[in-house]
Parts: C-alpha cells; structure tokens; sequence
C-alpha cells in the first residue's frame, strides 16, 4: 500500500501549469457533463464486477487449510510408523524375522514419537496437544487420530521395552506384556496408517472430499510404502518386504492414474501449477518408479541394490504426495469458482496483479 | 457397529436446547446502508484486533471476507444494472450491501470437526468457540462450509463470531445488531425472525422487486442457518453457496476407504510373511545342509 501523502505531493506548490489544469477539467466538466480524462487509475482497474460469473469480485469462499510444513510430514511419518507396528508383528510372529521386527518396532515408537514432536510443533505448545485428549469424539477424525496416536505410541512403546527386557530378562509377565503391547500397537497401527485420508477426505476442501472414497487408502498405502522402504535401506532382506512394497507402489500407480484420466475440474490442483508438478513427481516416484524396480528385483540377481533404490524413491515419493496434496488442498481453496458451483471461463479472463490479490486474500496480521 | 458407524456420521444432538430459546440474526440486505457501524461495534465490544484500513479495492470492501480479526464484513456487491434497478446511464451500477456474519449452522461442520470440545452449542442455539479450550489445531477452518472460522496465526487458536453470547445472557442483543442503525441486522428468535424474513419478502416482491430472495439451505446437510440472509439477486455474488455440505457427510464413505485399506494391508502381509516363512525356512535348511557339507 502507497502512502499518502507522497513525498512528491508534500512538496508541490501550485503552479501556472497545475491551475491551468484545474480550469480545463471545470470547462470540460461544464460543457460534456462528465470528464473524459482518468482522474484516478488505481492498479488492477478496471475492477470486476459482482456477478453470478464472477462470484464475490472472485475473492475465495473457503479458508486456506492453515497447516504448517510439520503436518504433511507427519502425515507421511505416521503413515510409515503405523504400518511398521503392524510388519513387526507379523514379522515376529508368523516370519521369525527377529531383525525386522526389532527394526519394525524402533520405527514404530520412534515415528510415533517424531509424529508427537511434529504435531505440538504445529500447535505452538506442548501444552496444547493435551487439549486433544480432553474429548474423545467419533464425529471427528481429528480426535480419532490424536486418540489412535497416543494410544498407538504407549503400546508401541511398551512393545519395544518389554522387547529390550527380555534380551536381559526372560521372565513371563514381560513375555505377556510384549505380546499384548505389540498386537495392540499392530491393531492400532492400521488406522494410524490410513486415518490421515479420512482427517483431510473428510472436508470442506473441494479436491479432498472429490477424493475421500480413495484418499484413505491411497494414504494408507503410501505409509507402507514409507515403511517397507525404511525398513529395507536399513539391511532388511525379506522377501515379503517387496511383496508388500509391489502392492503399495501398484495401488500408488492406480491412483495415478485415476487422476490423471478423471478430467473433472475439481481435480486441477493436482494436475496444473505447484501442486500439479508436486502431486505427478510423488505420483511417479512412489508409483511406477518403485514398482518396476521392484519387480525387476523379483527376477534379478541383483535384487538387493534394486530394491534399495526402490526404496529411496518409494520414501521421497511418500513425502512427496503428503505435500502435494496438502499444496492441492491450498490451490483447491483459492479456486472461488468451486464452492458457487460457476463455470469455469478462465481463457477469456485476465488473471488480476499478484499484489492486489495478496491485498485480498492473506490474512492480515494484526 | 452399526451404533458406532451411526455416531460417526450422525451430527451432535443437543436434547437440552429448546426452539423457543434459540435467537438468530436476520439480515436483511435491502435494508443495509453500508455504514460498517456492526463491523465497528462487534471490534469494540469483543475486543477483536484490527486487519488494517486498506482498501481492497472491490467497492468500499476492506477486508474481502471474514477472518479471525473480521468477524462481521459488510460486502459490496457491484453489479450491473437491470431493467427496473434504476439509473439512466449504461455506465451506472447496482449497488447493494449485506453484513455477512458467522452462520451459525443447525449442523455445524466446524463443531463437529473439533477435537477438543472447544466448539460448542449454545442455550442459545448458536456455535461457541471456547477460546481458552481451543488448541489451534486449525482443523475447524477446513471443516466450514462458508470459509468462516480461521486460525490466527500469531495467536496459534482460531477465532470466530461468538454471537454475543455474553451479552445475550443479560438479556441484551449483540453489538452488531444493537448498532445498526437501519435494522438492516435484526436479532431475536429464530423462528419469529424466519417469520418476519417470510413476510419481508412478500411485501418486497409486492413491490416489484422480484429478485430478492432468502438464503437459508435448509435441504442440504446444513439444515438450516441461524444467521440467515435476505439479499436481491443471485446469493452467489454475496459469496453464499448453492449447496454447502457439512464435512461429516463424507466421513461414511471415508471411514469405508480406511476399513478397506486396512484389510488389504493386512491380508497382503498376512499372505507375504507366511510366504517368506516357507522359503526363509527352506532357505536355512539349503544353508543348514551346506554347513554340514
């Protein structure tokens, strides 16, 4: 915003010139009844009128989702933690795969713990998570989550230190306890993995509730992906690892492509701008990338370093598509068009000056 | 289960709230003078901080919408001129003002999507948000179908119209409707309010202006508003929506997502482990019987 009045205007004495000026506006004013000349053109003139085509002067309805960077990583670190909890379980008691249960298990609480860190960040204070365990409410997915993260994160932890007694002390009442911890952090596991599709599926954010039939799964898949690859670059050889690796990069590669052939208007954000390059370098990263690799590694000799390469691409790629989605969600918000329910006539329109849509839509700080 | 799927999807019943109790605002656009003298009153009397005198450049619009710090706007709606608006220049405008307000949904999707129980409703039907509960987990401003509620970002908690609630229990009406000078905003009992709002209408299409209409969805999952509009021309210029949905109607098919990506999850590792048993243990006895070789 110009401040007024200007140095320039503080300074200016009236001159022949300026008077001049003043009478050939009067004249013209007296003869034509109006004034041709511009008086004042403010920038982005002329302004678009309020019309069923132009919505409120095209100023966005719904809220910009206020989240900060923590939260689509924890998205991807809780996706990863879940699924882990559940690996471990199954890696101790079906496989006998004693590594890649005790590394299962160390991902499991130690995510759980990052995701705790990144969340209170979000929040501002520790204080305030507490705030989310004063209810417990089915209707939101937000209290499900929290609830499900702190229950998930006191089993997976018991599960864990029951797990480092035992090396010491093999006595039963530990033996039990471990047993009951880890089943109970592999059941809590599951929503962990997932419920993020539904906390933002789930919402007034067009691109988000256009997808909540997929995002659960599509997120819940993309945690197993996160999982199974931390697991393998940290020297797990199990072949079930890639199976299940093959399954989340085909579902990923599904996605997709399912939002790629759906040319419906909602789903723009993820094909255009910041959001569009972020959600399609995710997509192939954790989608089709991953699952050649991972495939080839099914037939190769030289399985091992095939799969660690999967799994650096399927981990950016799980963190990736937490972000695009939650830059979607964003550029989602921003389209006015949406939630009116107006047509979309954009080539015809010119895109107003970035400042002056700053001016309108960013918050001001008080 | 079918208990626990119902409490997912159904919204919050509130058994001790009676109709006769329940106030609402009934603004009436045809009557606003777009003075901001209720955008002045409610910063005075709740103590909301400023967003700045700037001018956003759409008429004598400031702020653009409702925020955190705006908590009634007035919007001015320029539109183009009809047959029977008046004027005698192609170049002249309709002009038309309408205090927008928090909506106070009968199905809130930001009460329903808090997680702290900060949100709450009223004895007055109206949506609350405890300040000193809410945590700022910012998940409200997702979950509003009007863009209403926001977190401010210095503060970390969100903020919205509180309706007066203060001032409603001594039995005085809010400050926006206190100060208004042309009962443009009109507070009372909502279903004397709908009344009125009903016979308002008539009696302006009596007059021949046909376009005026009132904006409460009540056929949609909102079922209704307690702050409900009455504004000429399409709601749509006012940034009122067609069909705002409350969030919790998605959560049925989301949970269902969430059931069926869990099984799969499971099953596939269920099936991977117990394959990779097999050949582990086939491989150890290879590795068993080349020791002992």
């Amino acid at each position: 915003m110009s401040t007024w009045p200007s140095e320039s205007q503080k300074q200016r004495q009236p001159t022949a010139t300026s008077e001049a000026r003043l009478h050939e506006l009067r004249s013209q004013a007296e003869r034509k009844g109006r004034v041709e000349h511009v008086g004042v053109h403010p920038e982005g003139a002329p302004f678009p009128r309020a019309s069923v085509e132009t919505g409120y002067y095209g100023i966005p309805l719904l809220k910009q989702p206020p989240w900060t960077w923590e939260i689509p990583l924890y998205f991807a670190v809780g996706g990863a933690a879940g699924a882990a909890a559940v690996i471990a379980a199954l890696a101790d008691w079906i496989a006998d795969d004693d590594k890649l249960a005790q590394d299962a298990r160390w991902i499991a609480v130690g995510g759980a713990a990052l995701s705790s860190v990144l969340l209170i960040s979000d929040l501002g204070r520790p204080k305030r998570f507490l705030g989310m365990l004063r209810v417990f409410k089915l209707q939101s997915p937000m209290s499900v989550g929290a609830w499900t993260l702190t229950a998930f994160g006191s089993a997976a932890g018991a599960a864990t230190f029951a797990k480092l007694l035992r090396s010491r002390y093999d006595w039963l009442p530990i033996r039990i306890v471990g047993e009951i911890s880890q089943g109970m952090a592999a059941l809590l596991g599951l929503p962990l993995h997932n419920y993020t599709g539904v906390l933002i599926g789930a919402s007034a954010v067009p691109v988000w509730n256009k997808n909540v039939k997929t995002l659960p799964v599509h997120f819940g898949m993309s945690g197993l992906q996160a999982g199974v690859s931390v697991l393998e670059l940290m020297g797990n050889e199990n072949a079930a690892l890639n199976w299940l690796g093959i399954l989340a990069s085909a579902f990923e590669s599904w996605e997709g492509f399912n939002i790629e052939s759906d040319s419906n208007r909602v789903l723009t954000p993820l094909k255009r701008g910041r959001s569009g390059f972020l959600t399609r370098a995710g997509g192939v990263l954790s989608g089709p990338t991953p699952l050649l690799l991972r495939l080839a590694a099914v037939f190769s000799k030289n399985s091992d370093s095939l799969r660690k390469l999967a799994a650096c691409c399927g981990i950016a790629g799980s963190v990736l598509t937490r972000y695009a989605w939650m830059s979607a969600g964003r550029a989602s918000t921003k389209d006015w068009r949406l939630p009116l329910e107006v047509e979309d006539k954009r080539p015809q329109e010119k895109p107003l000056p970035a400042r002056m849509v700053e001016a309108v839509r960013e918050p001001r700080r008080a | 289960m079918s208990t626990f799927i119902h409490a997912m999807n159904a919204p919050t019943e509130n058994p001790d709230i009676h109709s006769s109790h329940t106030t609402g605002f009934f603004t009436d656009s045809t009557l606003c003078i777009g003075c901001k003298a209720c955008e002045v009153a409610c910063k005075e009397w709740n103590d909301v901080p400023e967003d700045g005198l700037n001018w956003s450049g759409y008429s004598y619009d400031n702020t653009g919408s409702l925020s955190f710090s705006t908590w009634r706007h007035v919007k001015f709606v320029e539109g183009e001129i009809k047959p029977g608006d008046g004027g005698n220049s192609g170049n002249h405008l309709s002009w038309e003002f309408s205090s927008d307000v928090c909506k106070h949904c009968e199905v809130a999707g930001c009460l329903e999507a808090c997680p702290t129980g900060a949100l709450v409703r009223t004895e007055f039907g109206s949506v609350f948000l405890q300040p000193d509960v809410c945590n700022g987990c910012g998940y409200c401003t997702v979950n509003c179908p009007f863009g209403v509620v926001q977190r401010n970002e210095d503060d970390g908690r969100a903020f919205k119209c509180t309706f007066c609630t203060d001032r409603q229990k001594v039995g005085l009406e809010p400050a926006c409707a206190t100060a208004c000078p042309t009962k443009s905003i009109m507070f009372g009992n909502l279903e004397e309010l709908r009344e009125h709002a009903q016979s308002r209408l008539s009696d302006l299409h009596g007059k021949g202006m046909k376009d005026a209409q009132i904006y409460d969805p009540k056929d949609t999952s909102v079922k209704g508003l307690h702050a409900f509009f009455l504004v000429r021309g399409d709601p749509r210029m006012y940034n009122l929506p067609p069909k705002p949905e409350v969030p919790i109607v998605y959560q049925k098919d989301a949970w269902r997502s969430a059931v069926i990506g869990s099984g799969a999850f499971l099953l596939a590792a269920l099936i991977a482990f117990t394959g990779s048993r097999h050949s582990s243990r086939s491989q150890r006895k290879v590795s068993a019987r080349r020791s002992r070789a």
